[in-house]
């Protein structure tokens, strides 16, 4: 009944003895198309196509505005008006082997089914904590509305482990969102998408606001999570160098279509898209030699 | 500080489609849209300045009194019907607008002028000449706004030194303006605090730019929308308070103003005799006019509040949509 | 030979909490000198003083101590020596959305400058002039470019403006605070080489104020790792970034991406938990030194 007091869970990608994972899909989103009814039409999403394999970090690159947020909205069946999905569809491969239209959820199973098995971590995080609740009863009410068996004390037990598990001081369960960092919030806000045990967490630009180091810390926590807990990490931001790091493969978006899709080390080595090369050729390497293109007052990128 | 910009986020929400407080601003964002709202108020305000510099060519002198007392309206080629002393109360009621909407005008100006003087000064300056002002702002503000023009007003009417303009038009107009800044000087000032910290302030000091204009052409263009707003507050407010101080007879003594035409009609029992025609229009001038100030000033408060404006939109595009969801599904099932 | 120099400068700012009014320092003692031709980059994290310094710099902020020398010569805080001053120092900011009006036209943006610092005698002049900034920074057709109004500009294009404007005065040295981190990925580093460009032209002294390690490696002959309002670490781009002395700025390095380390937090994050199941505990005491765990 709740999976939250489950000391650890199977590990679902089996590995196989060379040490490459046998793949299983865990969300599978096929053409999907989302239109934000104003006018003029804004057609944020065109036709896309992804499948997201279980304990797999994907991330989703792309500029301001390509329709990356809108596109993990729908994953998640987040829309609302005036965003309308026009087509598509989104299967979730349950680990029990259930398959969950997506798209077709409404009402309490959709209520059941969001947060349970996709969690997200939202743009600007930070600021989505309620600053007049406490933590605590943040994480209380996760667990009211989807494990509504748990007692208070194991509520109080499994919020505890949570914020130990992201390395927030569980002592400080009955703190508000204002009285931690910004990190720190970020922190939290994991440990509130973990809070389940969902199969897939979408995280939009996790660690936009934060300074590198900080930063650094919630992606290596993010990452040892996922080794622990094996779930599937869509991780969209703009800041390819950092995907190259942390993603088991890149999709890289503009205009609302997916123009690449390989592996993070294909991506880097070998783009086949004149706009991947082009996002790969914005970042420096900072170690590297020094490129041809850095500094030489040369007009490269944008034109007027 | 808030660097919430459509532009400037990675991606877009439908927020920021529907261009929610974010939306992007240029020259023609600072006119209000045309709407019913603003026509209407339009059609008000306008046609009661007509009838206000119009409306004496055609009619007699408001002080002649050779009429026949308390004619209804309608005999004896008085539309409007005469006063107790046989006034026409047509003529009275064209000058009356004529007295009422200066009053307004003057005092207005005098808030405005008051209230950039200690909002946007003190907001930009700062420091200790902040403090100052706004403690005075404060001050005034507190004070209860009509007994203290009451007081005003008495005390001008005894005092020697302003025997000059006992009592005149102007006088009362001066005194309602002195009354009615604070309010708008406290959201100049926050305004104007918020203002200053923008980078295109910083970098109009960097490129060498003297205080004086910075304050006049990079800062009040910004708060034009909002200064018309407040203006036409202080109009109308100056234009009901002149009706009441007149009213209690304290009003402006020999002018006309819409005040004074209710003051007359109290005093001349007009209520008892029946009068309606000697109070009523002058009520419903006062009523008329401040409604069609009113509507031009929501249409102001819409640029200056871009909720407010996109919010009409804003429902009908989620409608739109929530419709199309609806008749997929229709199609679905058929 | 012209110089900026920057001598011993301090910040402090006085925090009210409460009735209580502590001091912070946001700046300590922070000296360099620019020189025409060269760019240092002043590198560090938020809330590490560095828009502090750039802001004392173009006269925005008063220092508590220190001074700024233009020419070896003590530079004025008002009046006319401050005018002279900003004729030769002046400053990009960082947000485009806002560093320029949304009421005037672009046109009015170099008007002013021009205007202020008398580059241009009438009419006829003054708009060739205007014609000839927009050009250098590729806005054009010019006359097009400076009818417009910001709002109808792009992120990049306004930080052109933005970039002929501080230019428009004559300025010899170029405060640019974070001047690209505001801007869309693909088009940062066409800005980044217009400035480089512009600054080759007229030899400028530019200040390149910036959180981004990698960038501030290539564009910079200079470094100064700032940290908590003090710099920490200073030298040549290149010996600072591939040989790094002091420890904040080995973490800075180690926790800013770079495209070629692929795989290697996996494989680190992996090694640990394979290390701490094996029973070792992997907690690094020199992770937490300057106390970023906590943030």
């Amino acid at each position: 009944m709740s999976s939250t007091r489950e000391p650890e869970r199977e590990p679902v990608v089996t590995r196989a003895p060379g040490g490459t994972p046998v793949l299983t899909p865990v969300l599978t989103a096929k053409n999907v198309s989302i239109e934000y009814e104003v006018t003029p039409v804004v057609h944020a999403v065109k036709d896309v196509s992804l499948t997201l394999h279980r304990g797999e970090i994907l991330g989703l690159a792309g500029e301001s505005g390509c329709g990356k947020t809108t596109f993990a909205y729908g994953l998640n069946k987040l829309l609302k008006p005036p965003a309308l999905m026009r087509s598509g569809e989104i299967t979730f491969h349950d680990k029990n082997g259930e398959d969950i239209d997506v798209v077709g959820l409404d009402g309490e199973r959709l209520r059941a089914f969001r947060w349970d098995k996709i969690s997200m971590v939202f743009q600007g995080a930070m600021n989505s904590l309620n600053p007049v609740i406490s933590v605590k009863a943040q994480l209380y009410d996760i667990f009211s509305t989807h494990r509504p068996g748990m007692s208070t004390k194991e509520k109080k037990a499994a919020s505890e482990e949570l914020l130990r598990t992201v390395g927030v001081d569980p002592a400080r369960l009955g703190s508000y969102a204002h009285e931690f960092s910004g990190g720190m919030r970020q922190r939290v806000m994991i440990a509130m998408a973990l809070a389940l045990r969902p199969q897939v967490m979408i995280m939009d630009e996790p660690t936009t606001a934060l300074d590198v180091v900080v930063q650094r810390g919630i992606l290596r926590e993010i990452m040892r999570l996922r080794e622990q807990f094996d779930f599937a990490v869509v991780f969209i931001t703009h800041d390819l160098p950092m995907l190259l790091e942390i993603s088991d493969r890149i999709a890289v978006m503009r205009a609302g279509e997916i123009v690449e899709l390989d592996s993070a080390e294909n991506i880097y080595t070998n783009p086949q898209h004149e706009y991947t090369r082009k996002l790969l050729s914005s970042f420096p390497s900072l170690t590297g030699d020094r490129g041809a293109f850095v500094r030489t007052g040369e007009q490269s990128g944008e034109v007027a | 500080m808030a660097k919430d910009d459509i532009r400037d986020r990675e991606t877009v929400t439908p927020a920021d489609v529907l261009g929610g407080p974010t939306r992007r601003r240029g020259l023609t964002d600072f006119m209000p849209r045309k709407s019913g709202k603003l026509l209407a108020g339009l059609v008000l305000v306008v046609g009661t300045l007509l009838f206000a510099f119009l409306g004496p060519l055609f009619t007699q002198n408001p002080r002649n009194s050779d009429n026949p007392a308390l004619l209804p309206p309608g005999s004896d080629g008085h539309v409007l019907g005469t006063t107790s002393l046989g006034r026409d109360v047509l003529a009275q009621l064209a000058h009356g607008a004529q007295g009422s909407i200066m009053v307004g005008l003057v005092a207005g100006a005098i808030a405005l002028v008051l209230s950039l003087i200690f909002g946007i000064l003190a907001g930009y300056v700062g420091g200790w000449t902040d403090e100052g002002l706004s403690a005075f702002t404060s001050v005034m503000l507190v004070l209860p706004g009509l007994p203290l023009i009451i007081v005003l007003a008495s005390f001008a009417q005894q005092s020697d030194a302003l025997q000059f303009m006992s009592r005149s038009l102007w006088l009362v107009a001066i005194i309602l303006g002195l009354t009615a800044w604070p309010g708008a000087a406290i959201v100049l000032r926050s305004q104007a605090r918020s203002l200053r910290v923008r980078d295109y302030v910083a970098a109009s000091r960097v490129a060498g730019e003297k205080p004086h204009w910075i304050i006049g052409v990079e800062i009040l263009p910004n708060l034009l929308p909002l200064l018309a707003a407040q203006f036409i507050g202080a109009v109308i407010l100056a234009i009901m308070n002149e009706a009441g101080l007149a009213y209690l007879g304290l009003g402006p003594s020999g002018s006309i103003t819409w005040g004074t035409m209710l003051n007359e009609a109290q005093t001349g029992a007009a209520l008892t005799r029946g009068a309606w025609w000697w109070f009523v229009p002058p009520g419903l001038m006062i009523a008329l006019f401040g409604c069609g100030l009113s509507l031009i000033n929501f249409s102001i408060d819409e640029v200056v509040n871009p909720k407010l404006r996109t919010a009409p939109a804003a429902v009908k595009s989620v409608r739109k949509a929530a419709k199309a969801v609806a008749e997929d599904e229709k199609k679905v099932e058929a | 030979m012209s110089v900026l120099e920057v001598k011993d400068l301090v910040k402090d700012f006085t925090v009210r909490k409460g009735l209580k009014r502590s001091k912070l320092r946001a700046v300590n003692d922070v000296s360099f000198t620019l020189e025409p031709g060269k760019t240092i980059a002043l590198v560090g994290e938020s809330g590490s003083g560095k828009s502090t310094v750039a802001r004392m710099i173009a006269k925005l902020e008063t220092p508590s101590s220190g001074e700024i020398l233009l020419d070896g010569v003590p530079s004025a805080t008002r009046g006319r020596g401050l005018d002279g001053y900003r004729h030769d120092v002046q400053m990009v900011f960082q947000d485009p959305f806002a560093s320029l009006n949304p009421f005037h036209s672009i046109e009015h943006h170099l008007e002013r400058p021009l205007k202020l610092h008398k580059r241009a005698k009438g009419r006829g002049e003054l708009e060739g002039q205007i014609h000839a900034l927009l050009e250098r920074v590729n806005l054009t057709p010019a006359e097009v470019m400076a009818k417009r109004r910001p709002h109808e500009l792009s992120g990049g294009q306004r930080q052109r403006v933005a970039i002929a404007r501080a230019l428009a005065p004559g300025a010899r040295f170029l405060v640019a605070d974070e001047p690209v981190s505001m801007l869309d990925v693909s088009i940062r580093l066409g800005v980044l080489n217009l400035l480089a460009r512009l600054q080759r032209e007229e030899n400028l002294g530019v200040l390149y104020i910036t959180h981004d390690l990698a960038t501030a490696r290539h564009f910079s002959d200079e470094i100064l790792v700032m940290f908590r309002g003090t710099i920490v670490e200073r030298g040549p781009s290149d010996e600072v970034i591939l040989d790094p002395q002091h420890e904040y700025t080995k973490l800075l390095l180690s926790a800013s991406p770079d495209p070629g380390n692929q795989g290697r937090l996996r494989d680190e994050v992996r090694a640990e938990l394979a290390a701490s199941a094996a029973g070792g505990t992997v907690q690094d005491p020199g992770r937490d030194r300057f106390g970023t765990a906590g943030l």
